[in-house]
């Protein structure tokens, strides 16, 4: 199935037939870095392969619509509950330069001690299932044939049942995933001796995929009272996953260490996180950095969030990133919005394109703070390590409480979190292997009592699915009730022109925001905000963002809530979009044959803005393209119009004409008609007349050739002018 | 347990202080290999459900009927078998495709012959 871009993608298409659906590859896929890439006006030092269909950023119109693609891998994280509408919001995530699609788990996954099979709903994520990762692989087989580049599909090897789920995902063609055992062990509370046996046979698994790996260390920043305290164990818990997964066999090119400036305005976040970012480069050459951004100091404020995330980029810019990771602006208040993925992503790009090449101009000082703190930094992790050797290894160091306290080790609060070696979930469920332990299949990690003369543990069984994939078992759904087709039956006809609904997670949500300033003070704002929602014709009215501007003079509101009814956009008259020429093409023709235009207000009329905005080249009026413009005034006689026309030996006449009055911007346009006839010009000059008021049809009726009504700009004037030219040099008029 | 500790870092880095940078990320390396190589050991010569569940899956066996396998298996104290192990051994005693042997399992079934293969369990 080929995707057109002007058609949606067919979840209910994608659904069909997945039973059968293999993926096409496995591993991860890096950007092509090119070298001095030629982009429009510019010359990019640290830009990768363009992609074959993508959007720029908004000002990317100033730029022959360019859309330079970063060196580092870009992630979204994406998961509403519903993978079926997340898989549209992947779609657009593409189509902005995201290349890695993270997908969260919903909330409890970490504790179902197996697979869940199916396609649940979920809360503040989605249930990983077999069925799920194949329909959303599936799709992004087409998505990333339709933008020109390999998206990685990514979720979580982690929780109760990491072995099982790496297993799927190997088989699925997942290509990334989060697997670090310490993040069961202190924010799961799954027993530590569990976790690092699953660990070593999920990572085994996944290095015969090829998957990268992603560890879980940025969650100290999240959970530490003073992120910026726990740098030195972040080294340390960086290292224990990177070494044991190395030992495992992973190849240490997919092991990416999740690494986050761990402090964010207004502290001073660049002094503190960049010796942190340079020490933490140093030590794991080796390996691969996934920057994220910061979301510990997250608040409503979505500028704050983007303005925290760009200080965060910086920092990848002067260090390095292999994947950098974005945060929505939104997720301090909600469960990220579509267009809020998007707007992440365009943050990373835009920053990424706006410093290019920066490392070419200014370098990180090799003596004074900033080495002196990285090497503190060094030091502080090293005193960590010898520390857990001295209290009898890494089991009784967690059981100490040594892991997120908030102290600057070796400073200790005694506030870490602490573990038992035999508690937590999964407790007591480790078995040693006995001497005839075996297990006949690919990637299977540690002692395994083989018959003499085999080699492949799977020859035992003539292939496991590593190597026959069709002895995959594909189950399709276990809840009658709890599962995608239900939720199409519902949100269905929300994909038809005839219910149109705002939409921000799922299709048909109805959600929309609604800023407002309310000149109050904080606390009347808010309930006056959700009084204001209700009137407006919104249910479940939430105040999303306050900010007090000034205590007494008012407050910044936004709030969300949803509408109650549809438009049926077949009953809607939307007018044709107006054919313009592109900015080269109208320059093109200036240059092959100049164009002369006399334009003035005309009556007795004063208004002059809309005029001026058509023609001013600091407006992105016609003089931009080379057209000159003998410019009259306001109230200028239909008369004198057409005489300087004669005068100048224009091609054209503009006249404005906003006063509409006993349809007075008629007559006008009726007259110059008139008086370019009587002075034998009409054949040869072209007229065009605008104005709020004016209709197209009635005024070519008038006489005119055309006419422009609100929301004209320049190049909508150029092109007239350009086409009909031609029209006149094509009849030997001109 | 959680100690409370004043930050000592210039009295502790005293033997470390003096390392050239290349030193000391040699020593943040091999100190690193030393707290996980008892890990890895214990990786190496233990199992888990979900190890055990993750063989299975490879095998060919649904989530399901991996879950109904392991179960029976830790029911019978056989897990430091594999279980994988197991329903390959006893299909080729029963002479039958394995797939088949292992679904009848998972419900329970051909255990006897299980641990008659694997003497009861015995290490």
């Amino acid at each position: 199935m080929e995707l057109r871009r002007d058609q949606k993608i067919d979840v209910e298409e994608i659904l069909k037939d997945l039973e059968n659906y293999r993926p096409r590859r496995r591993g991860w896929h890096w950007r092509e870095p090119v070298e001095n890439l030629e982009m429009g006006p510019f010359t990019y030092l640290e830009m990768s392969k363009p992609l074959k269909n993508s959007y720029g950023l908004p000002s990317s119109k100033y730029f022959k619509d360019i859309d330079p693609q970063p060196r580092p891998v870009i992630t979204t994280e994406i998961a509403s509950g519903r993978f079926e509408d997340d898989i549209r919001r992947m779609r657009m995530a593409a189509w902005h330069g995201a290349d890695h699609i993270m997908v969260i788990r919903t909330a409890g996954q970490s504790h179902f001690d197996g697979l869940i099979e199916g396609t649940p709903q979920g809360i503040g994520g989605i249930p990983v299932t077999r069925k799920q990762v194949r329909a959303q692989r599936k799709a992004l087989d087409m998505i990333e044939d339709e933008v020109g580049r390999p998206i990685n599909y990514h979720s979580y090897v982690s929780g109760e049942a990491g072995p099982d789920i790496a297993v799927m995902f190997a088989e699925e063609g997942v290509n990334g995933a989060h697997q670090d055992p310490q993040y069961n062990v202190l924010y799961r509370n799954i027993n530590m001796v569990r976790s690092f046996v699953d660990a070593a046979e999920a990572k085994k698994v996944m290095s015969w995929a090829d998957m990268a790996q992603i560890d879980g260390a940025h969650n100290a920043n999240a959970t530490a009272r003073e992120a910026w305290k726990v740098m030195p164990e972040l080294m340390v818990q960086h290292a224990i996953n990177a070494i044991y997964s190395r030992k495992v066999g992973m190849n240490p090119k997919n092991i990416c260490l999740s690494t986050v400036p761990p402090t964010a305005p207004p502290a001073p976040c660049l002094r503190l996180d960049l010796p942190y970012a340079v020490a933490l480069r140093e030590l794991f050459k080796e390996y691969r950095m996934r920057a994220q951004m910061n979301t510990k100091y997250m608040e409503s404020c979505t500028r704050e969030a983007t303005v925290t995330h760009v200080l965060d980029l910086l920092i990848s810019e002067l260090t390095s990133a292999d994947i950098q990771s974005t945060i929505t602006p939104d997720e301090g208040r909600n469960v990220p919005w579509h267009y809020n993925n998007i707007h992440a992503i365009n943050t990373a790009k835009q920053t990424f394109a706006g410093l290019d090449g920066l490392k070419e101009m200014v370098e990180l000082k090799e003596t004074g703070y900033l080495r002196e703190k990285a090497r503190e930094l060094k030091e502080r992790a090293v005193l960590f390590m010898e520390e857990i050797l001295e209290v009898g290894g890494y089991f009784k160091a967690v059981e100490e409480g040594f892991f997120v306290d908030s102290g600057y080790y070796p400073e200790r609060n005694g506030d870490g979190i602490a573990r038992k070696i035999d508690g937590g979930l999964g407790a007591g469920t480790v078995y040693p292997r006995d001497e005839d332990y075996m297990a006949p299949v690919t990637a299977h990690f540690g002692y395994n009592n083989l018959p003499e003369g085999i080699k492949n543990p799977s020859d035992l069984i003539e292939g496991c699915t590593f190597e026959k994939p069709e002895k995959i078992v594909y189950i399709d759904e276990l809840d009658e009730e709890d599962n995608v087709y239900k939720r199409l039956d519902e949100s269905r006809k929300y994909f038809k022109k005839e219910h149109l609904k705002p939409e921000v997670e799922w299709a048909g949500d109805g959600y929309v925001l609604q800023t407002m300033f309310l000149p109050i003070d904080v606390r009347a704002a808010e309930v006056a905000a959700v009084e204001i929602g209700k009137k407006m014709g919104l249910e479940d009215v939430e105040v999303v963002h306050k900010q007090v501007l000034q205590e007494a003079e008012g407050t910044l509101i936004e709030i969300k809530g949803k509408v109650q009814f549809e438009i049926d956009v077949t009953k809607l008259n939307i007018p044709p979009v107006q054919h313009v020429m592109s900015d080269d093409e109208i320059r093109a023709e200036i240059e092959r044959r100049p164009m002369k235009i006399v334009a003035g207000t005309v009556g007795q009329d004063e208004h002059s803005v809309g005029l001026r905005e058509v023609i001013d080249i600091k407006h992105g009026g016609i003089e931009k393209y080379g057209i000159e413009v003998i410019y009259l005034g306001t109230s200028v006689p239909c008369e004198k119009i057409v005489d300087a026309a004669i005068e100048a030996n224009a091609d054209a006449i503009l006249a404005s004409t906003i006063i509409s009055h006993d349809n007075i911007h008629y007559k006008n346009m009726k007259r110059i008609h008139e008086l370019c006839i009587e002075k034998g010009i009409r054949d040869r000059i072209m007229i065009a007349a605008g104005g709020t008021q004016v209709i197209n049809e009635l005024a070519i009726e008038a006489g005119v050739d055309q006419g422009f009504g609100r929301g004209t700009k320049g190049v909508h004037v150029a092109t007239f002018f350009v086409e009909k030219r031609r029209e006149l040099e094509a009849k030997g008029l001109i | 347990m959680a100690i409370k500790r004043a930050d000592d870092f210039e009295i502790r880095r005293e033997h470390i202080k003096n390392l050239t940078d290349e030193e000391l990320e040699a020593k943040f390396w091999s100190l690193a290999e030393e707290i996980v190589n008892p890990l890895l050991e214990l990786a190496r010569t233990h199992t888990t459900p979900s190890v055990e569940r993750s063989v299975l899956l490879r095998m060919g066996f649904s989530s399901i009927e991996a879950k109904g396998i392991v179960e029976n298996t830790i029911d019978k104290g056989l897990m430091g078998k594999g279980c994988g192990n197991i329903v390959y051994r006893v299909a080729k005693h029963l002479n039958r495709n394995y797939v088949e042997v292992g679904r009848e399992m998972a419900e329970g079934a051909h255990f006897d012959i299980a641990l008659d293969i694997f003497n009861g369990g015995a290490r």
